[in-house]
């Protein structure tokens, strides 16, 4: 398990690795060294065709099973719970202060600060309560897509067209400049889409545009475990909040949703029903489920142990794209942003539309709900962010 | 009806900025939307509109549009408004009067659906050349006296594309020639969808511009066969459920949690982001002597939510203290430790819990199976991040399953429960205008990082 990164024993270059085993031997290779391999070792009748139709097969047989268990549909069941009443959320604060295209925000536990990237390359940290801000920093790239604080509140982490993953020790010294702390921690062949520190402020996960997601140790720069499957780049990622800890979810532009093991970076589950880029995912606060948010205009929920879809979140009236979604605390409410400016709220039960937010004035890009769901934070092509509650 | 060219056949050429696949989603989504509206039976009201002396066949008013949206959708009128603003800012529907300005008015002012040839998606890409020509004509027919930025823009391109300067020119000449021998009604009606065409790809400063794309994707062209890791088995030993199973559990947890979601129930005193009143996060910060009634209560939901909440937490250590199990905890914090911590105290880590939890004679000697502890005991001979799952996992269970019940059904969670408190509902002010001062709080960085005490996973506490 410790040889996660290193020389592979077919190809001996060096790369991350998987566990492969070959006449009952376990050896170390390469992702490329393991599609050749598997392609090799096709038998006499066998055509790398024949295979896939027997995957297919294999695929649709698993269909069926899935359908047999699919009694009733989730809004069916949920007619019997009360209707939502009269809905009111307004803009409770705007952050100025960015000059470009606000991409992505994330909340610090505290519950108040926010930290916040735009395509300018700057990143900011916001007391968004009073709105001032606290911290600001300039990064040598543009396109700063992705950004996430630390779980002790100590330090931010942020990358994008750079195709890394930095993290910037937050300090409030007038002597020092916050750049000059700073930590290379991932790095990926292509650019990074999200990111987010696991438990504490030592891992980090990330997804990128290379088709792939990795962890990474933040004192050292190793890579950890690295996570490959997607046929596309990955756009978003999210951890579960289960109690043990172990899984988290991926978003890409293959149009899937896949769950991954942290430990064995094998992929756990995997669904695709979406008809386009998957924007955004976000778990369902028991963790027994996630939602996806997509350029094809709906949300749709997953439900893990039934291992398939059970609700779609659309309306012909939306056709922009969702690019951020997120679980009011009780996970009763959606709220989704649009590339149309709007915001919508839907009732993740019924899955009908609750309300419909306007205020932004040009595509929402980022949305996160705080810590202790008393708000929401949306962030803009408009250059600003808002707090809705 | 417009003859009606399918967007798939048209591929992007790879320009520099060209909008990839993503934005052919949204153009064909809006096609869709636009041809319902043209529905000879179901569509947008049409007729004929006079501009000044001139009758154009084939408009609609703003008022038509949006009601045609209200009613089609079942939407509000401020939807419908924002909708159509919208179709018409991506130049599918364009303004009779005020053409310039790519905006829908609820109102009598006139509007003309777009014709396929101008819509972005068909004349894809929008080239300099086809620009150039354009500005040409405009240049031609207005003798030089061109808006600021298109004079810009002409110039640059005279630079630019020299080269073929006679060629634009002459084009341009054609046309105009071409136009001059058409109905007053239709020129203006050409000129019209061709403006609204320029407004949406080349967007004069200021404007928004609408075919803006992020970076650019797929960036991995992967077509050799995609390997799924593990392929399509069910996961860990949890066996697929149904889903009207599944749809209670959602039932049953939406019931537990509402009354604790601020957005739904709302939150009392208040909440801070609507009355500026931080009094709420003040009572709910992580440790303070008298909890909330509700916080207390959902220590009762789950074993999880128990343990996540530091406070929580701090009462579980004194009730394991009580049935001398407190190490079981210890042990977990412990482990937490081992695999969120820093990749190069993972040995130092190991032999510390080894030390402290697993060694025969240990001080906090915790009790596992002896399967799992010669388990353990062979994998920190190579200690690596994740040996203490298995006996992780056993002690978690233990707790969660042995000590957690009893924990609920003691006297010690009966009196938090009794003495936690229930903020009264802070009273509506009686000048609401007069806004309460918003006081900043100590950034959490500013704080010295959380000691290695005993009590507190030094590592995973919440802050402020």
């Amino acid at each position: 398990m410790s040889d996660v990164f290193g020389p592979c024993d077919k190809c001996s270059k060096e790369k991350p690795l998987r566990p492969v085993y070959i006449k009952s031997e376990q050896l170390s290779y390469c992702s490329l060294c393991v599609e050749m391999m598997a392609t090799e070792g096709l038998r006499e009748n066998e055509t790398l065709a024949s295979l896939k139709n027997e995957a297919e097969s294999l695929k649709g047989k698993l269909e069926e099973e899935r359908a047999k268990l699919h009694d009733v549909e989730l809004h069916q069941v949920a007619e019997r719970v009360e209707a939502l009443g009269q809905f009111v959320m307004k803009t409770r604060r705007t952050l100025k202060g960015h000059g470009n295209k606000v991409l992505c925000m994330d909340w610090c536990k505290d519950k108040r600060r926010i930290v916040s990237s735009s395509q300018d390359g700057k990143v900011i940290v916001w007391d968004s309560f009073t709105t001032n801000k606290e911290h600001a920093v300039t990064m040598p790239c543009t396109w700063v897509m992705a950004c996430a604080y630390a779980p002790s509140g100590c330090a931010i982490a942020c990358g994008g067209l750079d195709n890394k993953c930095s993290v910037y020790p937050l300090t409030f010294d007038k002597n020092e400049n916050m750049a000059a702390k700073k930590k290379s921690v991932a790095m990926h062949t292509n650019y990074l889409s999200a990111c987010s520190f696991t438990n504490s402020d030592m891992q980090i996960l990330t997804a990128s545009g290379d088709g792939t997601c990795a962890l990474w140790d933040v004192e050292s720069g190793q890579l950890l475990q690295s996570f490959h499957g997607h046929g596309a780049d990955v756009l978003c990622l999210d951890l579960a909040p289960s109690e043990t800890g172990n899984t988290f979810v991926s978003g890409g532009c293959d149009k899937k949703a896949m769950v991954w093991d942290m430990r064995s970076g094998q992929c756990i589950q995997s669904f695709e029903t979406h008809d386009s880029d998957i924007n955004s995912v976000r778990y369902y606060p028991s963790g027994d489920a996630f939602a996806s948010g997509s350029d094809d205009a709906t949300c749709r929920l997953y439900d893990l142990r039934a291992d398939r879809e059970v609700a779609i979140y659309s309306k012909e009236s939306i056709i922009f794209g969702a690019s951020s979604v997120d679980f009011s605390l009780s996970g009763r409410l959606l709220f989704a942003g649009y590339n149309d400016y709007t915001i919508n709220v839907w009732d993740v039960l019924k899955g009908s539309r609750v309300s419909i937010l306007f205020g932004h004035e040009n595509r929402v890009s980022t949305l996160r709900v705080s810590p202790d769901g008393t708000a929401f934070c949306s962030g803009s092509w408009d250059h600003t962010l808002r707090i809705w509650a | 009806m417009p003859c009606l060219r399918k967007v798939s056949q048209h591929r992007p050429r790879a320009a520099g900025a060209a909008p990839g696949p993503v934005w052919w989603v949204l153009a064909r989504q809006m096609e869709r939307m636009i041809v319902s509206m043209q529905d000879p039976d179901m569509g947008v009201k049409m007729r004929n509109q006079r501009l000044l002396i001139t009758v154009i066949p084939h408009a609609m008013t703003g008022n038509d549009i949006v009601e045609w949206l209200i009613q089609k959708y079942g939407i509000s009128e401020e939807e419908s408004l924002h909708l159509g603003n919208l179709i018409v800012k991506h130049g599918y529907i364009y303004p009779l009067k005020d053409p310039r300005n790519l905006v829908l008015r609820a109102d009598e002012s006139p509007y003309r659906f777009q014709t396929p040839y101008f819509w972005t998606s068909t004349k894809w890409p929008a080239t300099e050349l086809d620009y150039a020509i354009y500005l040409a004509k405009k240049n031609i027919r207005k003798q030089g006296d061109l808006i600021e930025h298109e004079k810009d823009n002409y110039n640059l391109l005279h630079k630019r594309i020299n080269h073929t300067w006679d060629f634009v020119v002459m084009q341009a000449r054609e046309q105009l020639r071409a136009a001059k021998q058409r109905r007053k009604g239709d020129r203006i009606v050409i000129d019209c969808q061709e403006q609204a065409y320029w407004l949406v790809n080349r967007p004069p400063p200021g404007a928004p511009n609408v075919l803006e794309q992020g970076p650019e994707r797929r960036n991995c062209h992967t077509t050799r066969v995609q390997l799924v890791s593990g392929g399509y088995r069910a996961h860990g030993p949890v066996a697929l459920a149904t889903s009207s199973r599944c749809s209670c559990r959602y039932i049953k947890f939406n019931e537990q949690y509402v009354p604790h979601d601020p957005i739904m129930s709302g939150c009392l005193p208040s909440n801070p982001w609507i009355t500026d009143d931080t009094t709420y996060w003040a009572m709910n910060a992580p440790m303070v002597p008298t909890p909330t009634k509700l916080r207390v209560e959902r220590w009762g939901f789950n074993f999880s939510e128990l343990l996540t909440d530091p406070l929580g937490r701090a009462q579980l250590l004194d009730f394991l203290k009580k049935e001398f199990s407190a190490e079981n905890l210890s042990f977990w914090e412990a482990c937490e430790e081992l695999r969120y911590g820093e990749q190069s105290r993972i040995p130092e880590i190991v032999d510390s819990i080894y030390q402290q939890f697993l060694a025969p004679g240990a001080t906090r000697w915790v009790n596992i199976d002896s399967k799992t502890m010669e388990r353990t005991l062979e994998g920190i001979k190579t200690p690596h991040r994740y040996v203490m799952d298995d006996a992780q996992m056993h002690i978690y269970m233990l707790m969660k399953k042995d000590s957690y019940p009893r924990f609920l059904k003691s006297e010690l969670y009966r009196n938090l429960l009794a003495e936690a408190v229930i903020p009264p509902e802070t009273k509506k002010r009686v000048f609401p205008f007069m806004r309460k001062q918003r006081h900043s709080s100590p950034s959490p960085a500013l704080l010295p990082p959380a000691g290695d005490t005993e009590d507190c996973g030094g590592l995973m506490l919440a802050v402020t």
